[in-house]
Parts: C-alpha cells; sequence; structure tokens
C-alpha cells in the first residue's frame, strides 16, 4: 500500500512538473494561412491605473478588429514597478510581454542591453518623418530605432482656479512669487500653497534647470548635478518646505498629491498631462473649468520643464513579432492618437495630428504643446535612465532635513561618476 | 538523524516485501557479508532510505547550495546587469564579468556605506527583539493566569500572525499616511499637530520598529506562554510556602524555567528580524533617504533597484549578512555553554 502511494505521488510529481513546462509554448504563431498575422500580442502598459488605463485597454483590444486573429493581452503594471519588471522579465527569457511602454529614458537603456528590437525596416515604423524631432530623439540609439514615440508631454503648475480667487492671488511666474502667493492662500483659506512630490527626483528638474543647471552634460561628459546651479536649486526646494510654501512626503507621492489636489487641500501642484484624467474625477474639478495650467515657475536663471514621454518598444525575444510590429504600428498611428487626444488630453508624436480640428481646439494641448518645444531635452544615452537613483535618496533626504544640500549634490555627483566612467 | 531513525522501520517493510515478493533478488540480499565493506553493505540495507532521502538532498542542494555557491562566487567578480550572459530571443549574450578577488568585500568593509546600514541593522535588531521578548513575556504571565475571556485575549493577541505580511504591513502604511492616515486623524481630534511618521527619519525608525514588534509579539507570547505551562505549579506553592514575594518567583523560578525556551526564541527571532524584508521595504522602502535601509533591503536595491544592477555588490553584502549572523549564533552559543545550558 505505502508503495502505491510513492509511486502515485511520483507520477503526479512528474505529470505536473511536465505540465509546468509545458506552459508556455503557445503564441509561437506569427502568421496564418496567406499571411494573415495571427496569435496573441502581450502589452505591458504603464498609464494612471483608474483613469488613463480603461481607454488604452478599449484602444490596444480594438486592434482586433484590423487583424481579426490577433488577441491583444492588455496588461497594466505600475509605472513604478515597470522598469524593473521589465528588466527581470527579459533578462530571465520568460515572461516578458511582447510589446512595452517604455519611457524616454529607459528606451535607451533596454536597447543598450539587448532586450529590444530594432525596427528599421519593419512594419512598426510608418511615416517616420512625422514624428516630432524631440520624440523621436529617444528612440534612437547607435543609429537604430529602438521604439514609436506614442505620447510626449512636460510638466507644468496645476492650480484650483476656485482657490486662487479666494485668496485673490494671480499663478505665480517666479519662485519668488510662488512663496508669496503659497503664503497668502495660508492666510486666507488656511490650506497649503503647493504640493511638491519628495519621492520622486523628476520633479526636481523644472528646479534644476530654473537655477541654470543639470544633471549632466553629455558633450563634454561632465557631471553638472554638483555645481553651484545644483546646490542653488536643492536649496530652493528645502526652503519651498521648510517656509511652509510647499508640503511633500517621502513615500506614496504620486497619491497623496492627486488626493490633496483633487480635494482641494492644496491649490497648487507641478505635474504633466498623464495626470489630467485623474484629476478631473476629484471633487474640486466636477467643473472642468476650475483647473488652471501654468508653466513652472521660472528660478533665478531661468524657466524650464523637463521633457518625457512614452515610447512603444517590441521586446527582441518576442515569438510575435509580426503581430507586435504592426500593434505598435496601430498604436502610434494618427488615428489612434487622435482618439487618445480626445479622451485623455495626452500630446500626440505625429505633427499631422496636431493639424486635425479636434486636437487643434483641445485647451490641454493647445498649453502643453509650446511648453513641450520649450522643454528641456535630456541626453539620450542608456545611463539617463539610472540617474534618478541616486538623485531621489538624496533629494528625499535634504527635503527631509537629514542632509545639507551641499552634501546631498556632493554625494549624487559621486555616484554619477561611479556610473559613468571616465566622465569629470 | 532522523532520516535514519525513520528509516528503519520502512526498510524492514521493505525487506520483508522483497522477500515474499521477488525471491529471484535473494541472492543479492546475501552477498553483503562478504563484500568489500561497510559502504556498500549500508547502501544494501539501506536503499529504501536513501531512495527516500535522495528528493529532500537534491531539492536542497538545488534549492540552497547552488544558489550559495553561485552568490559566493558572484560576490568575487564585478558582474552587473551589463555583463551577464543574457539570452533574449535567439540572441544570446555573452557573459564578459571577471573574477575581480577580494576587492568588493575591501570595499564594502572600509566604506561608510555598508558599516552606516550595519549600525542601523543592529540597533533595530536589538530594539525589535528586547521589546517584542518584554512585552511577549508580559502578555505570557498574564495570559497564564485564571483570567475570564483568556481564550478570547490569546485568539486576538495571535491575529496579527494569522494576517499574511504584506497585508498588515500595507494596512499600517495607510494608517502612517501623514495627511490621510487614521492615525493622525485621531491625532487631530486630541488637538495633536500630525506627526510626520514615515516622512521624518526619526519616527520613520520608530514607526518600523513599531510594527515589527507588532508581528513578532504573537510568536514570542505563545512560545513563551507554552514554556510558562512547563513550569510545575508545585515549585510556585513551595516557594510561596516559603515566603518569596511575586518579584522573587518570578525572578528565580519564572526566568529560569522559561531558559530553555527564551534562549532559542531570542536566537530566532534575532535572526529573523535582522533579515525582516517585507516591513522596512513595504512601510518605507528604505526611506526617507534611506534612514530605515537595513542590510537586505539595502542588498536587493543593489540588484534590482539600481541600473545597471549591481550583482556582485548585492552578492558581496548578502554573504557578509551570512557570515555576521554565523558569528552570531556560534558565540551565542558559546555563552550559553558557558552558562551550562545544553543546547
Amino acid at each position: 500500500m505505502r508503495r502505491g502511494i510513492a509511486a502515485t505521488a511520483l507520477v503526479a510529481t512528474l505529470a505536473l512538473a511536465a505540465t509546468a513546462c509545458g506552459g508556455d509554448s503557445d503564441g509561437g504563431q506569427t502568421k496564418g494561412k496567406g499571411g494573415e498575422l495571427a496569435g496573441e500580442v502581450t502589452w505591458w502598459d504603464t498609464s494612471t491605473v483608474g483613469s488613463e488605463d480603461k481607454v488604452f485597454k478599449k484602444i490596444a483590444e480594438d486592434f482586433k478588429k484590423k487583424h481579426p486573429k490577433v488577441t491583444v493581452k492588455y496588461v497594466n503594471v505600475p509605472f513604478g514597478d515597470a522598469q524593473n519588471k521589465f528588466k527581470n522579465a527579459a533578462q530571465a527569457g520568460t515572461g516578458a510581454p511582447d510589446v512595452i511602454r517604455a519611457e524616454v529614458a529607459w528606451t535607451p537603456d533596454f536597447a543598450d542591453l539587448g532586450y529590444l528590437a530594432p525596427l528599421d525596416g519593419t512594419a512598426a515604423l510608418k511615416n517616420q518623418d512625422d514624428f516630432l524631432k524631440q520624440a523621436a530623439a529617444s528612440t534612437k540609439y547607435k543609429d537604430k530605432t529602438y521604439a514609436v514615440p506614442q505620447v510626449i508631454d512636460s510638466m507644468g503648475v496645476f492650480y484650483n482656479k476656485k482657490m486662487f480667487k479666494a485668496a485673490g492671488v494671480e499663478v505665480p511666474k517666479t519662485i519668488d512669487e510662488l512663496k508669496t502667493v503659497s503664503k497668502k492662500i495660508k492666510e486666507k483659506t488656511g490650506k497649503t500653497g503647493m504640493y511638491l512630490r519628495g519621492d520622486d527626483a523628476y520633479w526636481f528638474l523644472s528646479f534644476l534647470y530654473g537655477e541654470g543647471g543639470d544633471l549632466v552634460d553629455a558633450e563634454s561628459k561632465t557631471v553638472t548635478v554638483d555645481n553651484a546651479a545644483g546646490v542653488k536649486a536643492m536649496n530652493v526646494v528645502k526652503d519651498l518646505v521648510t517656509s511652509g510654501a510647499a508640503k511633500t512626503d517621502a513615500t506614496d507621492g504620486f497619491d497623496n498629491m492627486q488626493k490633496a489636489f483633487k480635494s482641494g487641500e492644496v491649490a497648487m501642484m507641478i505635474n504633466g498631462p498623464w495626470a489630467i484624467a485623474d484629476t478631473y474625477s476629484g471633487d474640486q474639478f466636477t467643473d472642468k473649468a476650475n483647473l488652471g495650467i501654468a508653466p513652472v515657475p521660472a528660478g533665478s536663471a531661468g524657466q524650464g520643464a523637463p521633457q518625457g514621454g512614452h515610447n512603444l518598444a517590441v521586446y527582441a525575444g518576442s515569438k510575435n513579432l509580426d503581430a507586435s510590429y504592426a500593434f505598435v504600428e496601430y498604436m502610434s498611428s494618427p488615428e489612434v492618437q487622435a482618439q487618445v487626444t480626445k479622451d485623455l488630453n495626452l500630446l500626440p508624436t505625429r505633427t499631422s495630428v496636431y493639424g486635425q480640428p479636434d486636437v487643434a481646439k483641445n485647451e490641454i494641448v493647445g498649453f502643453f504643446k509650446p511648453v513641450v518645444e520649450k522643454a528641456v531635452e535630456r541626453p539620450w544615452i542608456p545611463e539617463t535612465g539610472s540617474l534618478f537613483a541616486p538623485l531621489v535618496t538624496e533629494y528625499t533626504k535634504v527635503l527631509t532635513g537629514q542632509t545639507a544640500p551641499e552634501a546631498g549634490v556632493k554625494t549624487t555627483g559621486e555616484s554619477y561618476r561611479k556610473l559613468l566612467k571616465g566622465w569629470k | 538523524m532522523a532520516a535514519a531513525d525513520t528509516g528503519r522501520p520502512l526498510v524492514k517493510a521493505a525487506g520483508d516485501d522483497i522477500v515474499s515478493r521477488g525471491p529471484s533478488r535473494d541472492a543479492g540480499r546475501h552477498t553483503p557479508g562478504k563484500g568489500p565493506g561497510g559502504l556498500r553493505r549500508a547502501l544494501s540495507t539501506h536503499w529504501y532510505a536513501w531512495t527516500m532521502v535522495a528528493p529532500v538532498v537534491v531539492v536542497i542542494g538545488v534549492i540552497i547550495g547552488y544558489p550559495l555557491l553561485r552568490g559566493i562566487y558572484l560576490s568575487l567578480t564585478d558582474a552587473n546587469e551589463r555583463n551577464v550572459e543574457r539570452t533574449i530571443g535567439v540572441n544570446t549574450i555573452d557573459a564578459t564579468y571577471q573574477y575581480v578577488g577580494l576587492d568588493n568585500y575591501v570595499e564594502a568593509i572600509t566604506g561608510s556605506q555598508f558599516l552606516g546600514t550595519l549600525g542601523w541593522t543592529v540597533v533595530w535588531t536589538v530594539a525589535c527583539v528586547s521589546i517584542t521578548f518584554g512585552l511577549g513575556m508580559g502578555l505570557a504571565n498574564m495570559l497564564n493566569r485564571r483570567i475570564a475571556g483568556r481564550g478570547l485575549y490569546r485568539v486576538l493577541l495571535v491575529l496579527p500572525w494569522a494576517v499574511p505580511g504584506f497585508v498588515s504591513v500595507f494596512a499600517w502604511r495607510f494608517l502612517y499616511n501623514t495627511d490621510n492616515g487614521l492615525l493622525n486623524k485621531i491625532l487631530a481630534g486630541g488637538g495633536i499637530d500630525a506627526v510626520p511618521w514615515l516622512n521624518d527619519p526619526t519616527w520613520a525608525k520608530f514607526a518600523v520598529i513599531s510594527v515589527n514588534v507588532w508581528l513578532g509579539i504573537p510568536f514570542m507570547m505563545v512560545a513563551l506562554l507554552g514554556g510558562l505551562q512547563s513550569i510545575p505549579s508545585e515549585m510556585y506553592e513551595a516557594a510561596e510556602m516559603d515566603g518569596a514575594t511575586a518579584w522573587q518567583r518570578f525572578r528565580h523560578i519564572t526566568l529560569p524555567g522559561l531558559r530553555p525556551v527564551s534562549t532559542t526564541v531570542i536566537l530566532l527571532s534575532t535572526i529573523w528580524t535582522f533579515n525582516m524584508f517585507p516591513v522596512i521595504f513595504l512601510l518605507t522602502r528604505g526611506g526617507p533617504g534611506d534612514a530605515t535601509q537595513i542590510l537586505v533591503t539595502q542588498a536587493y536595491k543593489f540588484s534590482f533597484e539600481i541600473s545597471p544592477r549591481d550583482f556582485a555588490q548585492s552578492s558581496t553584502w548578502g554573504v557578509l549578512i551570512l557570515v555576521l549572523l554565523l558569528i552570531f549564533a556560534v558565540f551565542y552559543r558559546r555563552v550559553l555553554r558557558k552558562q551550562g545550558e545544553v543546547w
């Protein structure tokens, strides 16, 4: 009897192992009869959950209407986790999606690691000259194209018009004005002026550019984050928080920021087009006209916001490359871009789309288009995506009073020099 | 040991089975006496035991032995994300990392980052274990008496243990939220200003220790309660007859009586807390800045959060953590042995 049990168990284990091994061998079929695309395409999207994701899911699944034999599997991966998740999966060789929505700075990093399929000469690139030059820049690495621009963005100050009226203030154009405006808002309404994200160094960039600084200078191969402008910018953000002009958090920054702004706890936040759909869902913005958007306040040396955006890239190990190329082309086509702009107010990456009447009339696009054109472009080197990890630790430390601004940028600079071998 | 013990009856049963069913094997079963030696005899008499143990040995070798050796090897190289072997579709990119000897260890031990993180890890471990042990001991003593609703209290106190760790840590994260968290709303009701639980380095340290204590108490309490119940009540009666006070009874009967249990739980709890990844990672991700970063979470950061991922550095820290815990265990054992504890 004992033996019987052991034998059964052994057989069961073997059977389990066999099914586990055989689990992921499907989806290999690229073309059905007569060259028709078939199979499954998995897409990892990173758009904001609860607002943007629904629209993208629907649009992605509509790909079936064009290619009835292709099923698109839509997966929303939180933006904060997607870079690591994709790297894990791509390196392990299992579980990676066919198509990923890669942030502009991730694209050269993934390409450099060999995870992306070059798209030149494939169906993914159509009418390439139509793409905005700025948007296309991040998709190129070592003379090859590794992605297709999906959306482009930059940052601005989002403000609550009702609260501004109640406090009797105008939109601040400089950081000094921002401080006086915040003070007035506090006096008149009892609310905090601005929310500044303290857990993501991307929000530090517009202050750094405002003081004339930058993270690195790729042309002269110099680390610039720790120069005088960098120190000054760190002092500016620290002062905003310690003076009470802005509040911040070291964790859950995005959610806390959206919640505070949507419920009228703060009157301003710095944010980008990706937050618009979610912001409109707040109590304060049931009347959409209450949301005002203005350029980020200028620092002592000028005004500037980072240029960002997202690309669509195809995983080099995809088992369904042809369908993936077609899907990427579809998602970046003028029709889909116009639809996305209509539903979500995101900025298209094709020049032709801006000419369409619906898009041309869109107020948000009307505001962000000139901002994006003036926005500061980051160097598209593989390490660009690696520059935030060391910076955010120090940025949070400065904002929470653990490190002096000088020491903060100095430590960041040291990590950059370790990362960028041979740079000054 | 255990495997050999349990193997015995099985061998007998199996042997009988074979004899009754397959006489043709008889010849083989008689040869060992004349054979070359013990090993063969051991194999032939205990083959069934060895067969039964083999899967466990193989599994342990694969899931513990291989990663351990691989980790030690990686810590002697400069492996990172850009130079390890990777297979993407049909393309294979070969590994180009090199052996660098003990460079990583020298860098870790002489740099300020490892020692700084180690300092906080030790503070965190000592604070968590001592507070958990103290409170667990107190609660166990209280629940060991006959009080009304004892069963209910016991169940309630074991609750933190019953909830999956990540669920309770996430719940705590919501409670600690500065603007929207329940804790600050309660404080506001009492007219106290909002406390920046996870935004201020000192408060964040306090917050992570509290959550870990909350999570650790059930284990301590249950273990100590078991220990308390094994102390014979006659000893307390005798002490009472001799006029010993409550404190004297606790000091001279309860504490020595709990000794075998408490040494074990302290050792286990120290090792667990030293490597308590989920609490730190899910609550603060080591932040604000790196104020609450302990050795394991920093090692994780090296190999999964920074870019390019530094596998060599991460495994170096991993090996150092292992070494530190081994030293602690050996040292702890020696101290106990000196005090006459058989362990």
